[in-house]
Formats: C-alpha cells, sequence, structure tokens
C-alpha cells in the first residue's frame, strides 16, 4: 500500500464515515497525524507496559527496516540503543548498516534495484540528485508533522527538491564557533566579545599584549582548504544574509560579485592579517600548511587566542594536552562566532547535518522514519552524549556537554538563520575542489584575491 | 604466474642453446643481483614492518609518534589485538562473524571458478567442435570488461530480474510484496558475482596449462577407451595440479581482499560482510584508531597466508616429469 493510497484512505476515513471512529483508535495520541502509521497497524488498547508513548505508531510483527548511513561505530551503538524502546514496542526490527564508501554505495544500490529503506544522507545536494534520478519517497504526514513543529524551517527547505519535502534532520553541526581560553582571557582582561566590533577590539587589544590573537590551519590532505570556506560562508551569511547566501549557492550570483568579493576582503583582514595570525606558528602563509587538527594546539599554551571552528573540534583538545576540560571556567571553551548587523542576518549560524531520507513506503518506514523525526528519539539520543539535534522539542537539560548545549541553544533558535555549509551545497567540482585549492593558494602564495574569485568561478560546471 | 608464462609464450628459435629460464637464474644469481634482490626485498617489507609494530603499540602512542619511535621507546601491548579479536567500543562484535563471512565467501567462490574454468578449459582445448576457437577468443576478450562496469547490471539482474523480451533469462527473486530479494542476506550474490568476474582470466590461463599437455596422453586414453571426463578426472586435472593451485591462490586473494564487490551485493551488516568491511568500519567516525586497524589487518591476513605456504609447493613442484616417453 503506497503512502498516498493510505492517506487518502484516512482522509476518507475522516471525511465520510466515522471520525469518531478514528479518533477512538488513535487513543492518547498527542498528534493525529502520528497516527497514519497507526491506522493501517493495529490499534491501541493492548499497549505493554512502557509502550504508551511508541503505541501511535501501531505494531507490526517481524517487519525489519534497514538503515544505510555514513556515521560508524562507535556512534552505531548508540543510535541502537536510542531505538531500542522503539523496536520492542512496535516490533520493527532496524538493521543499521554504516559504510565509508556511503556517497558511492548508496546511488549504485539505488539503480541496481537494493535501496536501503532509509538512508542518512548528509548532504542535501546528493538528496536532490537522488531525487532527480528516482528513489526517495515524499515524507509521510506524521515527519511533516514534526518537522514544522520543531525545526527551524530552513531546516525543512534543505529536505526538500522541487517543492516535494523528503528527510527530515537527524544530528546537526554548529560551525558558528570561536573557541579560546577562558583562562588566558582573564589574564588579558578580556570578555567574551558579543559583538562583531568587539571582537576585533579584543583582537587588537591582545595583539598590543604581544600575542598573534588568531591562529588557523586548513591543511587536511587532499580536503586541504575547507576550513577556509568555512571562514568564507560565515562572513558572506554575516554581511549580506540569507538571501545571498542562497543566491550565492545556486550560482545565481558569482564568486566575483561585490557581496562575496567584499566578505574576502573581510576575511583578509581577519584571517590573513599579519598583525593576527598565526598566533603559535608563524606568518600568514603557515595557515595553509598547518592541519586543523593542530591549529588550536597554542590555544592551550597561550601563544594564540582565538580559533574559529565548528563544535566538533571539542574531540580535539584531548589530543594536545590529556585532561584538557572544555567549560566556561575551564582550560578551554568556545562562543558563538557573533553577527556582524542583525538587521541583515539575525543570529546567523552555518552549520550541517544528516536528513533521514526513506525509499520505500511500507508502513512500518514511515513508521520508523517518523520516530527518528520525533522530539521523544532526538531526546533519547542526545542523552547518550556527543550528539546534537537542532529538534526544538529537546530539553536543553539534556545535553551533559557545555558544547552541545551552546550548540543546540543556537541551532533551535527559531529566529535564528540558519544556513547549511555552502560548499556541501555546490556542485563538487566547486565546493569541493576548486573553492579548496583556490583558498589555500590565497593564503600559501599570496595570490590576489580577484584572480582566486576568477579561478572559482571558471569551475562551476557549466549545466 | 611466471610458471605459465614461459609455458605460453614460444621461444624464439634463434636464441643460443641457453633457454629463457637458465639464463635469467645464471644472470640472478650474479652476487649483484641478489645484492639488488635483497635491498628491493628489504625496501618492500618496511610498510609491513610498520604496520605491525603499530599494531602492539599502545593507542595513545600510535596516534601521537611515527612507529620507528617504538625502537628507542619499545612499549608493547597485546591489547589491541584481543580489542579487535573480542570486541571493543568501536566494533562490539569483534572481527568473528566478518571473519567466517570472509572464508564462507572466499572458498566457495574460489571452488566454483576453478571446477568451472577447468572443465571450460578442456572442453576448448580438447574437444573438437565448431565455433572453439571463437568462444575461446570471446572468453579471452572479455577479459576487456572492467569489473566496475558490470557492478551495476548485475545488481539490477539480482534484485529485479533479467528478460530479454518475454524470455526471462534471470528470474525476479523478488519476494511477494516485499522489496527484498529472496539473495538479501545470504552470500549467494558474491559467490555468482565473483565467479563471474574470475572466468574469463581464469579459463585463458588453464586453456593455455591445459592445452599445451602432450597430445600423445591424450591420444593414448583415447585408444584406451577412456571418456572424456575418465581423461578429464585421471589426466588432466592431476597434471594440471600447479596451473589449478597458483589460479587458486590468485582467486582466493582477490576474493579475500575484495571490498567493493562484497559492499555492493551484500552490504556491510555483520551477517554477510566480509572483514575487508570490518577493517574499513573500525576506524570509526572520529577516524584515529590506527592501533585497531593495523592489529585488524594482520589477524585478516593469516588466511591468505595459509592459503599461499600450503599451495606454494605446488607450482614448483614440475608435475609433467617422466609423464611422456621419448
Amino acid at each position: 500500500m503506497s503512502a498516498t493510497m493510505r492517506r487518502r484512505g484516512a482522509a476518507l476515513l475522516v471525511g465520510g464515515v466515522a471520525a469518531s471512529m478514528l479518533l477512538a483508535a488513535c487513543g492518547g495520541s498527542s498528534s493525529s497525524s502520528e497516527s497514519t502509521a497507526a491506522a493501517s497497524a493495529s490499534p491501541a488498547g493492548s499497549v505493554a507496559a512502557g509502550c504508551e508513548a511508541y503505541a501511535s505508531y501501531g505494531t507490526f510483527d517481524g517487519a525489519k527496516v534497514s538503515v544505510f548511513t555514513s556515521i560508524l561505530p562507535p556512534e552505531q551503538q548508540k543510535f541502537e540503543d536510542a531505538w531500542k524502546q522503539f523496536e520492542s514496542c512496535t516490533g520493527i526490527d532496524i538493521v543499521y548498516e554504516g559504510s565509508d564508501q556511503f556517497e558511492a554505495q548508496l546511488p549504485t544500490r539505488i539503480a541496481g534495484g537494493n535501496a536501503p529503506d532509509i538512508a542518512f544522507i548528509p548532504q542535501p545536494g546528493l538528496l536532490a540528485k537522488l531525487v532527480q534520478a528516482g528513489g526517495p519517497v515524499a515524507a509521510p504526514e506524521g515527519v511533516v508533522a514534526n518537522v514544522d513543529k520543531y525545526w527551524n524551517s530552513a531546516w525543512k527547505g534543505y529536505g526538500t527538491v522541487d517543492g516535494t519535502f523528503y528527510a527530515a534532520p537527524l544530528g546537526s553541526n554548529m560551525k558558528s564557533f570561536v573557541w579560546y581560553s577562558p583562562k588566558k582571557f582573564a589574564e588579558w582582561g578580556i570578555t567574551v566579545p558579543t559583538t562583531w566590533d568587539e571582537m576585533f577590539a579584543a583582537s587588537d587589544k591582545i595583539a598590543k599584549a604581544g600575542v598573534k590573537p588568531w591562529c588557523g590551519g586548513i591543511e587536511s590532505g587532499g580536503a586541504t582548504g575547507w576550513p577556509a570556506t568555512d571562514w568564507l560562508e560565515q562572513i558572506v551569511l554575516r554581511q549580506s544574509g540569507g538571501d545571498v547566501y542562497d543566491k550565492w549557492v545556486n550560482h545565481e550570483i558569482t564568486f566575483q560579485s561585490p557581496e562575496i568579493t567584499k566578505a574576502m576582503d573581510t576575511l583578509a583582514a581577519w584571517m590573513k592579517n599579519p598583525d593576527y595570525v598565526n598566533g603559535g606558528f608563524g606568518d600568514v602563509k603557515t595557515i595553509a600548511t598547518t592541519a586543523f587538527q593542530d591549529a588550536g594546539g597554542p590555544i592551550l599554551k597561550g601563544d594564540c587566542a582565538m580559533l574559529q571552528q565548528a563544535s566538533f573540534y571539542a574531540n580535539f583538545w584531548e589530543n594536545f594536552k590529556p585532561g584538557t576540560t572544555i567549560a566556561e571556567d575551564g582550560d578551554v571553551f568556545a562562543f558563538y562566532l557573533p553577527a556582524i548587523d542583525d538587521a541583515v542576518a539575525p543570529n546567523p549560524v552555518v552549520g550541517g547535518g544528516e536528513f533521514v531520507t526513506a525509499f520505500a513506503d511500507r508502513p512500518e518506514v514511515a513508521a520508523a522514519q517518523t520516530f527518528l523525526s520525533s522530539a521523544e528519539f532526538a531526546t533519547a539520543k542526545v542523552a547518550l552524549g556527543t550528539w546534537v539535534s537542532a529538534n526544538s522539542g529537546v530539553p536543553l537539560d539534556t545535553y551533559a556537554n557545555p558544547i552541545d548545549k551552546l550548540s543546540a541553544q543556537y541551532l533551535t533558535d527559531p529566529n535564528g538563520t540558519f544556513r547549511f555549509d555552502a560548499s556541501d551545497l555546490m556542485p563538487a567540482a566547486v565546493g569541493a575542489g576548486a573553492e579548496w585549492k583556490e583558498l589555500t593558494a590565497w593564503f600559501a602564495e599570496d595570490k590576489s584575491t580577484a584572480d582566486v574569485l576568477a579561478a572559482i568561478d571558471a569551475a562551476w560546471p557549466a549545466s | 604466474m611466471s610458471v605459465e608464462a614461459h609455458e605460453i609464450i614460444p621461444l624464439p628459435s634463434n636464441l643460443p642453446e641457453e633457454t629463457i629460464p637458465e639464463a635469467a637464474r645464471r644472470r640472478l644469481s650474479s652476487p649483484w643481483a641478489s645484492f639488488v634482490v635483497i635491498v628491493i626485498t628489504v625496501l618492500w617489507t618496511i610498510p609491513t614492518l610498520g604496520l605491525l609494530v603499530t599494531s602492539i603499540r599502545p593507542k595513545e602512542q600510535a596516534q601521537n609518534s611515527g612507529w620507528w619511535t617504538f625502537f628507542t621507546d619499545p612499549t608493547a601491548t597485546l591489547s589491541n589485538y584481543s580489542e579487535v579479536l573480542t570486541g571493543g567500543s568501536v566494533i562490539p562484535g569483534g572481527i568473528t562473524p566478518y571473519f567466517f563471512n570472509s572464508i564462507a565467501i572466499a572458498i566457495p567462490a574460489t571452488v566454483f571458478a576453478l571446477v568451472i574454468a577447468c572443465m571450460a578449459a578442456y572442453a576448448l582445448a580438447w574437444i573438437p567442435f565448431k565455433g572453439s576457437t571463437i568462444i575461446f577468443f570471446a572468453i579471452f576478450a572479455l577479459q576487456v570488461v572492467p569489473l566496475q562496469m558490470a557492478l551495476l547490471p548485475l545488481l539490477q539482474m539480482f534484485n529485479k530480474g533479467w528478460s530479454l523480451g518475454p524470455i526471462p533469462i534471470f528470474p525476479d527473486l523478488n519476494k511477494a510484496g516485499s522489496a527484498q530479494s529472496l539473495f538479501a542476506g545470504t552470500y549467494i550474490p558474491l559467490w555468482i558475482a565473483h565467479t563471474m568476474f574470475a572466468l574469463p582470466i581464469a579459463i585463458f590461463l588453464l586453456h593455455n596449462f591445459i592445452g599445451q599437455l602432450p597430445r600423445e596422453l591424450m591420444e593414448a586414453a583415447r585408444v584406451d577407451g577412456a571418456s572424456h571426463f575418465l581423461i578429464f578426472r585421471k589426466l588432466i586435472l592431476p597434471l594440471s595440479i600447479p596451473a589449478i593451485a597458483s589460479f587458486a591462490i590468485f582467486e582466493f586473494l582477490w576474493v579475500w581482499n575484495d571490498l567493493l564487490v562484497a559492499l555492493t551485493f551484500a552490504g556491510g551488516t555483520p551477517d554477510v560482510a566480509p572483514v575487508t568491511a570490518y577493517l574499513a568500519n573500525i576506524k570509526g567516525t572520529y577516524g584515529a584508531q590506527l592501533h585497531l586497524i593495523t592489529a585488524g589487518a594482520f589477524i585478516a591476513i593469516v588466511i591468505p597466508l595459509i592459503v599461499f605456504f600450503s599451495l606454494q609447493r605446488f607450482f614448483v613442484r614440475g608435475l609433467l616429469a617422466g609423464s611422456v616417453k621419448g
């Protein structure tokens, strides 16, 4: 039975025959849209103890739902723990398969008729490509309701292709952070900046004290240059707003346009400023040769004050000095990279995440997909640690880790300007090619801004 | 490979008395040649040595310093191996299920390919029938088709069936009302795929070996009233052991080391995925599990080493010596 047929059936029930029967079948369900899956399965009534919250999904005897993802162990175990209760209450067995070959394997399996039931797709661009090729099925009503209820509307846009909504977000990460050492800030007499200008006033003050305020590293093997693309994205979103950002992603404005050129000039005055960088490493050129994993090291030693990096950088501090505490009064912490102009883009956040896409419209798949978009699942997963969801239904107190909590606070802000990492949205020839290469040359060889932008534009594939 | 190589290549007639193997042996036994061989061997072994050393270093050291620092600061541990074998925080089930999957994939795939290829090679070489040369060249030419090109059509065939117009060539194996093929979660697609991909080269190599066997042997057997099957079983198979053993090694190693075919046809779940999928996943979402990858790699090469050393003696022994008089 297809999703559309099921919906039509439900609509008929509601509209024509017996609305009261449906209400009875829904039992104590909070949202009626969640009951579409339940309507095709057994009605509530004989619910096992502890399963009340899952009654609305229905029960499915011996049903299997396969999940394919790029998320590998040990994170796999946390996912399996988070949906264990759902599995035992609904009878759906969720079979998890992770592969680092995900991006290559998924299109092959779909074309070969061996598509997984659900895939966690980390790139909206890949989702769009798959939809064009045919494969993903539109999200069931329960997922739509959850997304409308819990997520900032920008997220729904990234799960939508050609006006059809396919996929709700799963995990999220937040890239708009600046890492710093609270102890050193206190030594220098600096408070955490809350505006763009304050941040640069603080930079000047630290520079006067004889310390280079910023450090950075963009070396990352074959992906060298990606941290620099994040810096540019942060500035574009803050300076010119979400609309310009979207146009930039869609190539409606080019890299050589005045907005992007202006953002590059701002970046030049920041991360290419010899008075500001590269704390603990040397001159500006060392940004290109320093591994991004190593870039934060000088902060702990006091040779550098600030590093713009994503929330996941929390995992790296232990490498520099075992026992490093990440807290507002600890060895290291992060503050939100401030907005430039609240009128242009209030609370701007650049981030990323995965999208739960279904490739089958069996009722158990719809039930699992709906569950994965629910606040209950997100809360259970967050409680297991080191994972952030942009789902606003997760109480902030669930986050044990202060960085995760701060990330969630900005990611779930209903008034915030959330935008997905632009280089992940652009064609790979640009977002994972020319932009990395040219920005690396911009730092390493001091290639002129105009040449860099022209070269990136030239790499944009003709459509 | 070298055994077949000099069987296949006809010797140029204008050479002096010395044959190519003799000349090679003479040149290779010079002290300079020995020296070069030793240097190359050492150079080629260094990365493997690095892997071995990394696999016995504690996690922090493996992560933060090069393996050569082990010699100035020797701290060895077997905990990496025990974590890989019994399961740890990254993959709780350990390597064992994947290890048995690999064995269950590689042995049948090798046997199927060899059985079919031996029979086909004998038929093409010694049973005269119209078009045998064309068939042989067609099979030989199939080697140019890259495996990667055939993945998708084959996958579609397994999952959706395949028919030529109204004639079904391969049935649609989907269970009624389910998106799952009957093959899902089994080794069968892997056995079929690996066998198919091995056949062109296997038939070609074995055909050349079997075709070089002395005609007198076959004729003598025919005069004594032996059937084709008897000749195949009593003459061809025993005489072809060197070629069969060497190809068995190649095919086994190839299947054992395969990741692409396994991921495409069987997926990466522990009930079917081979040891290569384990190695690809053990690095985990956050990377940086060098100590586990190296330990896993060393466990994974145990079986290929056993296979190599146990079959190796077959192809250095010349079974043909003295089989035909005068």
